[in-house]
C-alpha cells in the first residue's frame, strides 16, 4: 500500500479498565502518557491533537481534545474533537489520519476516555420530547440490551442459535480476557454460570450483556515517512483504512434508538446491511478482503451480537457463525481469532475511548506483545464497531 | 381503575386514541410516498427526494412479528415504572404496507415464551402510567387469537 494511504501508529496506550469512579482526563492523560513513552514521543513534538468526546462528563467531554490538550499542557498544538456514539475513538482516529495524509501534520495524538454511570445507560436528562433516545425510554423501556436481544432471537429463530452458543462466546472471550492487563473482567466463566445468571432481555443474560466502564486509551499516529525516520525502520504498523460510512436508505434493520425503521417502499432495500457496509467500506479502502484477516476485535455488546460480526465481516455467510463458533475458529488458537483482548465482555464499554482500545489491541497483537492471548504471526487485523443514531467504524491494521 | 381519571396519549399526535381500533399515525411524503413514523415534517428519508411536504397517514393495524425480548430489569427514567416493576415483553413488529418495523411493548398478559417470529399481532392502547388524574396511553402490540384481524 502506497505511503499517501496509510499511517503509522508508533505508540499504544491504555488505562485500565474499571469502575474506577475518577475524572476521566484522568484516564485519558495516563493512556496518553503511556502511548507517547511507546513511541518515544515528547508531547511538545505532537503536532495535532484528537480527542473523543465522552457525552457523561459536562463541557470538558464535550471538548476532549482540548481537555486532553490543556492537561499534557498547552503547547500551540491544533485541536479537534470528535463525537460519533460508540465510533467516537474511530472518528477521533480518522481525523487524525487524515491531517496526516493530507501533509499538514507528522505526528498526531488521538485520545478517548470516559467515566461511566452504573447500570443501563439512560438519555441525558431533562424533558426532551424531539430526541429519539428520550422517547424510546419513555414510552418503551427499551434500554440498549433491549436491541441486542431482538438480534440475538432473531438468530435462533433464523439461524438456530441456542442459549448454549451465546453462553459459549462469553465462556470463550473470558478465557480471552484471562491475562489482559488492561481488561475489567478477568476470570474465568463456565456456561453454567452464565445460563444461571438473571435474564436481563430474554433471551440474553447478566453475563452477556457489556458492562459501562471507565477507561482511556491512545494512540500516536504519524506519516510513514516520519515513522521511518524515528523508529529506523520499514517494520512497521500501519493503518490501511477507516471506514466511518452512515447507513443506506432505507434502513430496514430496527436500530438504537429508534422506535421504527425506514420504510421501504420507495426505493428497494440496497444489499448490505449496515454493519456489513461498514467493514466493507475498510476492506475496499485497505485493498484486501476477509480472507486476508488475521484476527478481529468485534464490538460484543451482548454475546449473540459478536455472532452477527462474524457475517458482517466476512469471516463466514449468514447463518454459518455458531458452526466457526462451536468448531473454535474464533477463539485464540483458532484460524481467526476474534477478541482476543476478550472484547467488550472483559472490558465494559468506556464509549469513547473503546474503538480506540480495539486499535491498540490490534498493534499489541501484530507486534507480539499480546502476552497470554497473542494470536501467533498475526500480520492483518480488522476492527468493526456499532453505535447510536447511524454510526459504525472498522479500522483495518496490518505490519 | 379510578373512573375519574382522563386518558390521555402519552405522546401528541403518534397515535389515533381510539379505544376500539387505534392506528399509528405516520406521514407520507406526497412527492415519493415514502412513509415514516413518527410523522416526519420537515424532511424526507429518501435521498432522492427533496420534497418537504407531508399528508398525515394511519399506518397499518395489524403486522407481523420480527422478532421480540422482554425487560426484565426496570428501566431508567424518563422511563416511569409501576412500584414494584413488573417485567414486561417487547415486539418489534414488520408491517406489510409500509414495508417498516415498529417497535412496541407488548400487552401485560402475555408472557414472552407465548410470542414467535412471523406471529401475527395488532395495535391496541394501553396505560403506560397514571398520576392522580390522568391515564397516559401509548400503544402496544397485542397477539391476534383466531385470525379474523383486519388490516
Amino acid at each position: 500500500m502506497p505511503d499517501d494511504k496509510r499511517v503509522a501508529v508508533l505508540g499504544a496506550g491504555m488505562h485500565p479498565w474499571g469502575k474506577w469512579g475518577r475524572n476521566f482526563v484522568e484516564y485519558g492523560l495516563a493512556a496518553a502518557g503511556d502511548a507517547l513513552d511507546d513511541a518515544g514521543i515528547a508531547w511538545p513534538d505532537v503536532q495535532y491533537v484528537s480527542g473523543a468526546d465522552t457525552i457523561r462528563n459536562g463541557y470538558p467531554g464535550f471538548i476532549a481534545g482540548a481537555t486532553f490538550a490543556q492537561a499534557l499542557g498547552w503547547t500551540g498544538a491544533r485541536v479537534s474533537s470528535s463525537y460519533a456514539a460508540c465510533a467516537s475513538g474511530a472518528q477521533a482516529v480518522s481525523n487524525a489520519r487524515a491531517q496526516i495524509l493530507a501533509g499538514l501534520c507528522d505526528v498526531a495524538l488521538v485520545v478517548g476516555a470516559d467515566t461511566t454511570p452504573k447500570g443501563f445507560f439512560a438519555p441525558v436528562g431533562g424533558d426532551r420530547k424531539d430526541d429519539p433516545d428520550w422517547l424510546r425510554f419513555h414510552l418503551l423501556g427499551a434500554t440498549n440490551p433491549t436491541y441486542f436481544a431482538l438480534y440475538a432471537r432473531r438468530r435462533m429463530e433464523l439461524f438456530g442459535a441456542t442459549e448454549a452458543d451465546f453462553a459459549a462466546v462469553k465462556v470463550k472471550n473470558a478465557r480471552h480476557g484471562l491475562e489482559n492487563p488492561y481488561a475489567r473482567y478477568r476470570k474465568e466463566v463456565t456456561a453454567e454460570e452464565v445460563l444461571a445468571s438473571p435474564m436481563v432481555a430474554d433471551p440474553l443474560r447478566l453475563l452477556e450483556i457489556c458492562a459501562t466502564s471507565d477507561g482511556g486509551a491512545a494512540l500516536v499516529l504519524t506519516s510513514m515517512e516520519f515513522a521511518r525516520r524515528h523508529a529506523g525502520t520499514d517494520d512497521l504498523v500501519t493503518i490501511d483504512a477507516v471506514s466511518t460510512v452512515t447507513p443506506r436508505f432505507p434502513q430496514t434493520v430496527i436500530e438504537m434508538p429508534y422506535v421504527s425503521t425506514d420504510s421501504g417502499v420507495t426505493i428497494a432495500t440496497p444489499g448490505p446491511t449496515f454493519k456489513q457496509s461498514v467493514a466493507l467500506a475498510a476492506y475496499e479502502e485497505a485493498g484486501i478482503g476477509p480472507e486476508d484477516v488475521d484476527l478481529a476485535e468485534v464490538y460484543d455488546l451482548s454475546s449473540a451480537l459478536e455472532l452477527d460480526w462474524y457475517e458482517d465481516i466476512g469471516l463466514c455467510k449468514e447463518g454459518e457463525a455458531e458452526r466457526l463458533l462451536r468448531d473454535g475458529d474464533t477463539a485464540v488458537g483458532g484460524r481467526v481469532p476474534v477478541n482476543p483482548s476478550g472484547g467488550l465482555s472483559c472490558f465494559g464499554e468506556a464509549i469513547p475511548a473503546q474503538a480506540i482500545a480495539q486499535v491498540c489491541e490490534l498493534v499489541w497483537q501484530l507486534r507480539g506483545q499480546a502476552t497470554g492471548r497473542q494470536v501467533e504471526g498475526a500480520k492483518v487485523g480488522i476492527t468493526a464497531n456499532q453505535g447510536l443514531f447511524g454510526h459504525g467504524s472498522s479500522v483495518i491494521v496490518s505490519r | 381503575m379510578s373512573p375519574a381519571k382522563t386518558r390521555v396519549p402519552a405522546v401528541d399526535g403518534w397515535f389515533t386514541v381510539d379505544e376500539d381500533r387505534p392506528a399509528l399515525l405516520g406521514s407520507r411524503c406526497t412527492s415519493c410516498g415514502t412513509y415514516a413514523f413518527p410523522k416526519e415534517s420537515y424532511f424526507c428519508r429518501n435521498p432522492e427526494c427533496r420534497s418537504m411536504e407531508f399528508e398525515e397517514t394511519e399506518l397499518s393495524r395489524t403486522g407481523t412479528v420480527w422478532s421480540y425480548t422482554s425487560a426484565g430489569y426496570q428501566p431508567p427514567k424518563p422511563y416511569v415504572s409501576a412500584d414494584p416493576f413488573v417485567p414486561f415483553p417487547i415486539a418489534a413488529v414488520e408491517l406489510a404496507a409500509e414495508q417498516m418495523v415498529v417497535l412496541g411493548q407488548v400487552v401485560a398478559d402475555v408472557d414472552v415464551t407465548e410470542l414467535t417470529v412471523g406471529a401475527k399481532v395488532e395495535l391496541v392502547l394501553d396505560t403506560l402510567y397514571e398520576d392522580d388524574e390522568h391515564q397516559y396511553l401509548v400503544w402496544k402490540w397485542k397477539p391476534v387469537t383466531g385470525g379474523g384481524a383486519d388490516a
